[in-house]
């Protein structure tokens, strides 16, 4: 959950970056880091085997400006894709504000997509959050690969409910700063209905 | 929703500040933080400047999750108390109302049985706080003051 401290006029959020193993969640963190300005940002902390694999989280803190005389400030993290680390995944999602599900378009990892929003829905529902009602959004990576799928066929598997989608090549940077801020806007959106 | 959003206000604020400030005195620490058990930096007192306390903030929180991961594993509640020595620092995380960790960094000038019991007493006195602070949130407006948020407000933040 949010944390709003009136002390220090700040409002801190939470948001998760999920997928499958190798789906692009820290290359997205790392080109957001590489992206923004030294005084906007913290230091990224990357908890990674020695064959950078994540194995606990990826950690970066963002500011993002005032809003009405508060500072908003955004925490990303990301979850480790390899289906044995569950464990750990289901601690990250604690006190979540918003989750970004990054897709990995290539046509034989749409398997794996499946399996890793499956296990989204069901780790959240753990937690006492239901995928439907916090803020969500798909972003389907990899577009500028040879192999990968049609947008259609991934929106038709992915998000039948038609939240917030992007494509993205998160190596070059397409669409992350998309992605970024759709999800932030929704988390600030329901932090107005008061959620 | 799961838990319950945090909110923070300037009387409570001020009397947890001065906890840790007592705290770290009593304590000989070098530093203390109280962190979120989601890993939001919530304050801290001693010698800090060279710390990246947001990195430690989310670090403490993690290093705490897979603690109580483990102890679940084992058959145990949680792990309210932890402890790891260094060469030169140690540090002592203990759980504050189910809510909070309280972090102590410490060196040769402390020593753990003293940090330990100054930790009680100070956890005791910041889990009455943040039981009386979470009565207020719930008192509260809720939302206020983002629920006058618009929607320019929001976009602005992104205007390039």
């Amino acid at each position: 959950m949010s944390f709003i401290n009136y002390s220090s006029r700040e409002i801190n959020c939470k948001i998760v970056y999920y997928g499958p193993g190798l789906c692009g969640k820290t290359t997205n963190l790392q080109y957001i880091y590489n992206k923004t300005n030294p005084e906007a940002k913290g230091k990224m902390i990357s908890l990674a085997t020695e064959t950078e694999r994540t194995l606990f989280f990826d950690f970066l803190p963002l500011s993002l400006g005032e809003i009405r005389g508060f500072k908003t400030r955004f925490h990303l993290y990301t979850v480790p894709g390899q289906v044995f680390y569950d464990a750990s995944r289901k601690l990250i999602l604690k006190g979540v504000d918003g989750v970004v599900f990054v897709a990995d378009s290539q046509i034989e990892r749409m398997e794996a997509n499946l399996e890793s929003m499956e296990n989204l829905r069901t780790n959240l529902a753990e937690q006492g959050y239901d995928l439907d009602k916090i803020p969500f959004v798909i972003q389907y990576n990899k577009r500028d690969l040879p192999n990968a799928a049609g947008v259609d066929e991934l929106k038709r598997l992915l998000n039948p409910r038609s939240v917030p989608d992007f494509e993205a090549s998160a190596t070059v940077g397409n669409g992350v700063f998309d992605t970024l801020k759709a999800i932030a806007k929704l988390v600030l959106t329901e932090l107005k209905k008061g959620g | 929703m799961a838990d319950q959003q945090m909110v923070m206000y300037e009387e409570e604020f001020r009397q947890i500040a001065a906890i840790c400030e007592r705290l770290t005195r009593e304590a000989n620490a070098k530093a203390v933080l109280l962190v979120d058990k989601n890993g939001q930096y919530i304050t801290s007192n001693g010698e800090t400047n060279d710390l990246d306390t947001t990195s430690l903030a989310s670090l403490a929180a993690g290093t705490n999750a897979a603690t109580n991961g483990l102890a679940k594993l084992i058959g145990e509640k949680d792990f309210p108390n932890n402890f790891l020595e260094g060469e030169k620092y140690n540090l002592h995380f203990s759980i504050v109302a189910q809510r909070a960790i309280l972090v102590v960094m410490f060196d040769q000038r402390s020593s753990l049985g003293l940090v330990r019991l100054r930790v009680k007493r100070a956890s005791e006195e910041l889990a009455n706080i943040f039981g009386a602070m979470l009565q207020k949130a719930q008192s509260q407006a809720q939302g206020a003051p983002f629920g006058e948020i618009t929607d320019d407000d929001i976009d602005n933040l992104f205007s390039e």
